[in-house]
């Protein structure tokens, strides 16, 4: 096979026109892989089950949404018989006993697993740094970090080491890699995709998403995965309320600040200038709490690693909890002090207080627009171990992803270039709740109109 | 004892109650895991694998609330679960999902004690120790773990065991009649723990607690109730009369020895970093939906002994013995109703029937006993003539059930003596009712 398509819509075109097999497309991917294994995306290889999916596919060619769509899943998703291990230690030898709803869901409709993923171990992290197997490389250059914690996912995507990856983004770890390495990253409306099945970080900021290297992928894959399962009660049919087709999208002068990257600023503007010249009224807004996110976030999301990890305990999932990680022991140790008694007032407790602000902030913004244009990181893509040792510089690399998830908004990252260093450039868009619907839109919007074409460093 | 003790007990209870659902408090498995093979009803939610997420059974919720209502408690319309946190094997997320501040059912009394709270709390696991191969283990049976447990906590307002008994049979009967659990003390689906201390002189008259308190638990049948807790009394007085101070701790009741002993020394308080459950939604209720569970309440036993005692004009002690088994209790109201026309049986007849003679164990339908007591009430029996006539009459006016029996529907024949007993004022001879409609009707 000489290419593969950059597309699920080619894919499955190509399929079903029989230019190529399922089989085909899998030995590919499968050779690129090994290929570029020094990127250490991958935890795991599914060959096996990649090849069995394949087969099946081709002795029965249906047209699937995601027919032949090959996907690699961040190792925090639960598939059954195939090792998970959040990149921790602690879960080395952990082969699940089930698969989650997304798994399932994507499967269902015709995609091939691929693999498993590199991440930072629980998705702590925002450089993949923190896998407890070694990190994940940017493609575009070797050393710089990827962006974490869905460090592999993105690194997979970019390489073409599979067509599309799952990733989690709990308070950037989708958007922030996407970022990083110049495909499109989403992160749903908290409630709209069912977490059932992932390996819990923070459970009221785990958002399920996507990577790819169109917008028009993630929201074919959105489509696919999203609605209640049964298993997870916060998850809701919500419906957009959109009533104009005439967009406006906000600028936050609070996005805006000293330490932002010169060149990053200015591909958000050349990327919001797209928008102006297709007839969009761009409009100066502000977000007063934003200064706060990264403050309650630090208490809010330890205090439910902290009570979401507790479960490994070392009777049961085979090693110890001596195993966790610097970082993971850092989250566990501040989540426990914030929900002491005595403490519980003064941190938790405050810091969902002005959780609650940050979502007033974000509700008077969408009475006046129907989206907010941003960066995505102060910088491009860092280098490895350049942050590695101070965990406060790396807890800022989030500062603009955050909101989204205390808020619980969807957000879109999507690739606008390169640096003078040959460095992915790219943007976010975030919306109101459950308008998905307007991010796509835009998204594909920008893509058209800058004829955006895929490609492998 | 002769003298009276200087000191008064202080007693407050904390009471589990398992729920009889279907399935268990946030997952699909069967809720009924006694003496079941370990590990055969568990799947990922209850055994909180990696990835797993809890969803409210409401089941358990209305339950619940039926509870509370029953026992004059308020109803938060606003509510949550939140996280319980404490490391234990037989907790497989190292969090208990349970109610902190607002739980669903606050305040409330029965006998008298005022009730703290009424709220909802998935059970743990169960550890078995086993010797296996010659090896000393532990092994986790989790077909428990997540079955939904009610806890009411009540305030500290009993000073003898006669009343902690009394209320606690009390509240074992009110969970039976509200269909909600069989509260089985035996098979741990009710449990029982007191918190037990002794005011002086100085604290009764100043109606102020006593600066400690010790938790008693492991009791596991009515039979041990009170002596456990009167032991722990004494226990306490002697220590106190010796002068000696008395430490915050747990004991448990050794039924061999019949003394409580120590398990555990509270040295602080625990610790449970309680936080709202983020995987569940508050749970709201409006008014109307509260109203709409209160009407499906049934008549509560306070309600059956008044009714029993009032309009049946029998004594509180058999009123008393009848409603203490609710089965017995439906035997002897469904007696007296198909009594209705029938004069001379009357309830208390039926009642001493049944409680004196056990004839209701003797017939299992309560058509037999109302039989028997017109046998033995020696019954003049209508004549045949009488029988002959109201049989004829009975099948010239009901030509439908004629017709269906004769076209082969057998069901009728209870109908039709129904009818001919009616005719009878209820007189007829069953036997004879019986051998005479089947006559007329192969006519």
């Amino acid at each position: 096979m000489n290419t593969i398509p950059f597309t699920i819509r080619e894919t499955k075109e190509g399929l079903l026109a029989k230019k190529f097999s399922a089989v085909e497309l899998v030995d590919e991917y499968l050779s690129r892989i090994e290929k570029n294994k020094d990127l250490n995306a991958f935890l795991t290889i599914s060959d096996e089950v990649a090849y069995k999916k394949a087969k099946e596919l081709e002795s029965n060619l249906e047209d699937l949404p995601l027919l032949g769509t090959v996907v690699a899943h961040k190792d925090l998703f639960l598939t059954e018989g195939v090792r998970t291990t959040a990149a921790s230690k602690v879960l080395e030898s952990y082969v699940p006993a089930y698969s989650s709803t997304v798994v399932e869901r994507m499967e269902k409709a015709g995609a091939i697993m691929i693999g498993k993923t590199n991440c930072d171990a629980w998705a702590h992290g925002a450089s993949g740094e923190n896998s407890d197997f070694s990190p994940t490389k940017n493609p575009w250059n070797k050393k710089h970090v990827p962006g974490g914690s869905s460090s592999g996912s993105a690194a997979s995507v970019a390489a073409g080491l599979s067509l599309v990856a799952t990733g989690t983004d709990t308070g950037g770890s989708i958007r922030e890699p996407a970022n990083f390495c110049g495909v499109v990253g989403f992160k749903p409306t908290y409630g709209a995709v069912s977490r059932y099945g992932v390996i819990a970080m923070s459970s009221s900021l785990d958002s399920i998403g996507s990577f790819g290297h169109t917008v028009e992928d993630v929201e074919t894959i959105f489509n696919v995965v999203k609605g209640p399962d049964g298993f997870d009660s916060t998850v809701t049919n919500g419906q957009s309320l959109i009533t104009n087709r005439k967009f406006r999208i906000g600028i936050p002068k609070e996005y805006f600040i000293d330490g932002l990257d010169r060149e990053v600023e200015k591909s958000v503007l050349t990327a919001s200038q797209v928008f102006k010249d297709n007839g969009i009224e761009l409009v100066d807004i502000s977000l007063p709490n934003t200064k706060y996110a990264i403050d309650v976030y630090y208490i809010v999301q330890p205090a439910e690693v902290s009570s979401n990890l507790g479960r490994y305990d070392g009777i049961r999932y085979g090693n110890g909890r001596d195993l966790f990680g610097a970082e993971a022991k850092r989250r566990i140790m501040l989540g426990t002090y914030v929900l002491s008694a005595g403490y519980y007032d003064a941190y938790y407790l405050k810091a969902q207080k002005v959780r609650s602000l940050l979502i007033q902030d974000f509700d008077n913004v969408f009475e006046k627009v129907d989206a907010i244009i941003a960066p995505v990181s102060p910088t491009p893509a860092f280098k490895l171990e350049e942050k590695a040792a101070d965990p406060l510089q790396m807890y800022l690399a989030d500062i603009f992803t955050v909101s989204a998830n205390l808020v619980g908004i969807p957000g879109l990252a999507v690739p606008s270039g390169f640096n003078s260093e040959n460095l992915p450039l790219g943007f976010q868009l975030m919306a109101p709740r459950f308008c998905e619907s307007t991010l796509f839109e835009l998204g594909k919007l920008y893509q058209k109109s800058v004829s955006y074409v895929p490609k492998l460093p | 004892m002769e003298n009276k003790s200087k000191y008064t007990p202080v007693i407050g209870l904390e009471v589990h109650i398992e729920l009889s659902t279907i399935t268990k408090l946030f997952c699909s498995c069967s809720s009924d895991h006694f003496a079941k093979r370990p590990n055969t009803q568990v799947c990922p939610v209850c055994m909180g694998l990696p990835g797993a997420l809890p969803c409210t059974n409401y089941d358990a919720v209305v339950s619940t609330i039926k509870f509370g209502l029953a026992m004059g408690s308020r109803i938060n319309l606003f509510s949550k679960f939140d996280r319980k946190h404490y490391f234990y094997p037989d907790l497989p997320k190292s969090y208990q999902i349970s109610q902190y501040d607002l739980p669903f059912c606050v305040g409330g009394s029965l006998n008298n004690k005022k009730i703290t709270r009424v709220h909802l709390e998935e059970d743990t696991g169960k550890l078995v120790h086993e010797t296996i191969d010659g090896v000393k283990c532990s092994l986790i049976d989790f077909n428990r773990s997540s079955v939904p447990l009610m806890e009411m906590v009540t305030e500290p307002d009993f000073h003898d065991t006669e009343s902690v008994v009394a209320f606690l049979k009390e509240v074992q009967l009110i969970a039976r009649y509200l269909g909600i659990s069989n509260a089985d003390m035996e098979k741990g689906s009710m449990r029982l723990e007191a918190n037990i201390s002794l005011a002086n002189s100085e604290e009764r008259i100043a109606n102020r607690l006593p600066n400690y308190k010790v938790e008693l638990k492991n009791i596991n049948s009515f039979r041990f109730l009170d002596k456990a807790i009167k032991a722990e009394i004494l226990r306490q007085e002697e220590l106190l009369l010796k002068g000696e101070v008395i430490s915050q701790e747990t004991r448990g009741y050794d039924e061999i020895k019949q003394t409580t002993y120590l398990q555990r020394v509270k040295e602080e308080a625990n610790d449970y970093r309680y936080f709202p459950e983020p995987d569940l939604p508050p749970i709201r209720f409006t008014q109307d939906q509260v109203e709409n569970i209160r009407s499906q309440i049934p008549e509560l036993p306070s309600q059956k002994r008044e009714k029993i005692e009032k309009v049946y004009g029998l004594s509180k002690d058999f009123a008393d013995i009848l409603v203490s088994d609710q089965k017995r209790a439906k035997y002897f109201e469904e007696a007296l109703r198909q009594a209705q026309g029938k004069p001379m049986v009357t309830a208390k007849m039926v009642a001493d029937l049944m409680i004196n003679k056990k004839l209701d164990k003797e017939f299992p339908e309560p058509a037999g006993l109302i039989r028997r007591i017109l046998e033995i009430s020696n019954v003049k029996y209508s004549s045949n003539e009488e029988v002959d006539n109201a049989v004829k009459s009975v099948i010239m006016t009901n030509e439908k059930a004629v017709n269906d029996y004769k076209a082969g529907n057998g069901n009728v024949i209870g109908f039709l003596m129904g009818m001919v007993q009616k005719e009878l004022n209820g007189k007829g001879n069953a036997q004879t009712v019986r051998e005479k409609l089947l006559k007329k009707l192969q006519e």
